[in-house]
């Protein structure tokens, strides 16, 4: 037809009868996939189980269900104005409702709120993000038909992000050191914020330290967290058994769990990947079992107390007052608080952190760390050109333990107190979650990821139970929508003719 | 110690039940692997899905007043394969599928986060607390008397056992004789080649993850009856151990797989029969590690040949 322009897609007639009959599938497999577990409840009573029903809610997941799908049918279809008009006031209304407490002051919030169909605020604030999202949809297509994007072009377009974010991280990688040092300074850095800065940057430190095991080497090491537990207890055990200090410490901590990487690595590393991950996996857990069960050394699920704090480098102790030695206050001539400790803490995780960060930036440009790299890339070539694959892939294993060592004793000496209940596979899931979500190899990306997925949940302890179903729900979303890491860019470390070769490259 | 061959025959049937769990779990994880070539870390959370989807079959049918067992068995046994198959068909399409040819450490990630979903999903709308039952089935047959000390093999896993054999027979059948057992294998040597030919790739890998599930939930049911208590966090221990099983039998192959999970389940049975209980699970990984070692295609796996 001479009316459909070329720019416009052409709109085909809705098929009506198509769109009821996916729509109700939908419908019956959330019916199906909610019934049992949604629909019936176990509860706990005296002397043994009882159970309730809940089956309003397993039908308003149907509704829901239903209505997404025909929503998401008719973006799909080019209709995006009935979904338009039906999202933004439904979102508009969800979201008065939910504020109302802010905007009309309690009395008027709890009158209102009693009009959701969820008494779970955390439903209902999932429920508006993903009217929301539909809303936006609409809209965008709704003003945007011409510029329809295909999945390729979306792609291409986080590409040229992430390749911008990767070139500016030169710039950006000092700005953000230079915040992470003023940080403990500024006025709104209080307790809690420290905390949350000192864990956001152990996971940095923690995802630094594994993406040379899994971005430049290509190992897939599902047991992280055991290196981390090998150096903790390492810790623990030569600070509360002999008196040793932090310092000294320190380095034999790193050097324990280095070996127990090279222990490990030297049967298993010339399995292929998944093998890899499963035997690293098994690895962590029989380190865990051990800690557990091993109780004349460990103390076995009690774990281990009161393990000193770090001193001022041997010069001086974080405390009020003491018998012998300087105290820090004293020595700079400042009043007490306890938060000089906790900056204290944080500025020497940070200098940690950027050890392992500087350490990854220099082995690159090495010999031995081109050739994890090249390994990565085929390890078939890499055996014919004269590299010793299992030598090569130790010393990264070696050394992304040991970093983990240095995290682990900082992490002994930050709590005071270690059980095996610190060091279960999910720790080990969430590093690996920091480091491939960021996209393999780029250190910029572990920050953000670390900030992403550690930052932002510390924030709202609230929701502590929804904390690791958002988490597991955010590791599929992001990999669904990006596979290779949100800032997945891979810019070769060398090249055969400088920078320019770089320029002819763009597009 | 009492007669030691009484003793070793206790371990032997211990053994066997638990090794006939790990089995059909494990008959999953290589399944898929044949097929696409990833590892369903959520598969042992489909295991758990099956034994919550039994338990709570079991109090309905006791608050319905059916308490004739074989009945109520069989009625467990279907709603378990039935909704938790469901499961197993909604992970592969809404988490794997969009994934096909993208990096395989993707769809790992993705396998983790969906194993870390579904356990926070079970425990959020069944409680984090211990679900103990009643047991249903109870006695047993004498096998052996030595003293005071007797041998019995339990009504419980001899049904177990059994059980598990019916399903391996029916399910190799299945593999052997049908299109559909056909049409999997065909996809497991090239995938691109029998799309060529007609065979529904989708719909293949579907029913193969439809498959696993439900094989998984049986061994959740059985799960439930043998110790009489599950929480949301059993998938994780039984997921490893079954992929441990299926790579000791050789990842891919399927009677490697029942042959890997029996071997695990004796392996630990005579572990903490005449070892130590709490090292159980270090021996079974210890075992993995050797066989990788000397052995890295598994018992009955096909070397790989890389080809460059």
């Amino acid at each position: 037809m001479a009316a459909t322009t070329g720019t416009a897609p052409a709109v085909q007639p809705l098929d009506r009868q198509a769109m009821l009959k996916e729509a109700g599938a939908t419908g019956l497999v959330i019916f199906a996939l909610a019934f049992g577990l949604l629909g019936f409840r176990t509860l706990d009573v005296p002397g043994g189980i009882d159970i309730q029903y809940r089956f309003g809610d397993v039908a308003a997941a149907v509704v829901i269900g239903i209505l997404g799908r025909i929503a998401l049918i008719l973006l799909r279809e080019h209709r995006p104005l009935p979904v338009l008009l039906t999202t933004a006031p439904l979102a508009v209304v969800l979201l008065v409702m939910l504020l109302a407490k802010f905007l009309f002051g309690p009395e008027t919030g709890a009158e209102l709120m009693r009009f959701l169909p969820f008494e779970s605020l955390v439903v209902m604030w999932a429920i508006l993000i993903v009217i929301v999202v539909l809303a936006l949809r609409a809209a965008r297509s709704q003003t945007h038909i011409a510029s329809e994007m295909t999945v390729e072009d979306r792609d291409a377009r986080m590409d040229r992000i992430g390749a911008k974010v990767q070139r500016a991280a030169r710039r950006l990688g000092p700005v953000l050191l230079g915040i992470a040092i003023i940080f403990p300074f500024l006025p709104f850095a209080d307790r809690r914020l420290l905390d949350i800065g000192i864990l956001v940057v152990t996971y940095i430190m923690l995802g630094w330290g594994l993406n040379i095991v899994v971005g430049l080497a290509g190992l897939l090491d599902l047991g992280y967290v055991a290196f981390y537990a090998v150096g903790a207890y390492s810790f623990a055990l030569l600070a509360t058994g002999l008196d040793v200090s932090f310092w000294v410490a320190l380095p034999f901590a790193g050097l324990m769990a280095a070996s127990a990487g090279v222990l490990l690595g030297f049967p298993v590393l010339r399995l292929r990947g998944d093998y890899l991950a499963i035997v690293t996996l098994g690895f962590g857990e029989m380190i865990r079992i051990i800690l557990l069960n091993w109780y004349e050394f460990t103390n076995g699920p009690d774990g281990i107390s009161g393990i000193p704090r770090p001193s001022f480098f041997g010069l001086a102790v974080f405390k009020r007052s003491v018998t012998e030695g300087h105290t820090f206050h004293e020595m700079f001539g400042l009043q007490f608080t306890p938060i000089h400790r906790i900056i204290f803490m944080f500025y020497l995780i940070l200098a940690l952190a950027l050890v392992v960060n500087l350490f990854t930036m220099r082995i690159r440009k090495l010999p031995v760390g081109r050739a994890w790299e090249a390994l990565r890339e085929d390890e078939t070539a890499c055996r014919s050109l004269g590299i010793n694959p299992r030598n090569t892939k130790l010393t990264a294993f070696g050394i992304g333990a040991m970093f983990a060592g240095f995290a682990g004793s900082f992490f002994a000496t930050r709590q005071g107190f270690i059980s095996p209940e610190s060091f279960v596979f999910t720790e080990s899931a969430v590093i690996l979650a920091i480091v491939v979500l960021g996209g393999f190899g780029s250190q910029i990306g572990v920050v953000i990821a670390a900030v992403l997925l550690i930052g932002l949940p510390e924030f709202f302890r609230e929701l502590q139970q929804y904390r690791m179903l958002a988490f597991g729900m955010a590791m599929v979303l992001i990999m669904l929508w990006r596979p290779a890491g949100l800032l997945a860019h891979r810019e070769p470390t060398i090249r055969l003719f400088g920078k320019g070769a770089a320029k002819e490259a763009e597009p | 110690m009492q007669n030691t061959f009484a003793y070793f025959l206790d371990q032997l049937i211990n053994g066997l039940t638990l090794g006939s769990i790990y089995g059909l779990i494990a008959i999953g994880y290589t399944m898929v692997y044949g097929i696409i070539g990833m590892i369903n870390f959520a598969h042992g959370e489909i295991f758990m899905i099956g034994a919550f989807i039994s338990i709570i079959t079991f109090l309905i049918l006791g608050l319905a007043g059916i308490t004739w067992v074989p009945l109520a068995l069989l009625i467990v046994l279907i709603a378990a394969m039935v909704f938790t198959s469901i499961y197993g068909w909604a992970l592969e399409r809404v988490a794997y599928r969009p994934l096909r040819g993208s990096p395989r450490l993707a769809a790992l990630i993705t396998a983790i986060g969906m194993s870390i979903f579904l356990q926070n999903y079970v425990q959020l709308l069944q409680s984090a607390r211990n679900k103990p039952m009643q047991p249903v089935i109870s006695g047993g047959v004498e096998v052996m008397r030595d003293g005071d000390y007797v041998v019995s093999l339990g009504f419980m896993q001899g049904i177990i056992i059994v059980l598990t054999i019916v399903l391996m027979v029916i399910f190799s059948l299945m593999i052997a004789r049908t299109t559909l057992g056909r049409a999997q294998r065909a996809c497991e040597q090239d995938r691109d080649m029998a799309a060529l030919i007609g065979v529904n790739v989708d719909r293949t890998i579907s029913l193969t993850f439809v498959i696993g599930a439900t094989l998984a939930s049986v061994a959740g049911m059985m799960f439930l009856l043998y110790y009489g208590v599950i929480d949301f966090f059993i998938g994780f221990l039984a997921g490893i151990k079954a992929f441990t099983a299926a790579v000791l039998g050789g990842i891919g192959s399927l009677p490697g797989a029942m042959l890997g999970g029996l071997l695990i389940g004796l392996i630990e049975a005579f572990w903490s029969g005449y070892f130590t209980v709490e090292y159980k699970d270090v021996a079974a990984f210890s075992i993995l590690v050797l066989v990788l070692i000397f052995r890295p295609s598994g018992l009955l796996g096909k070397p790989d040949i890389e080809k460059v």
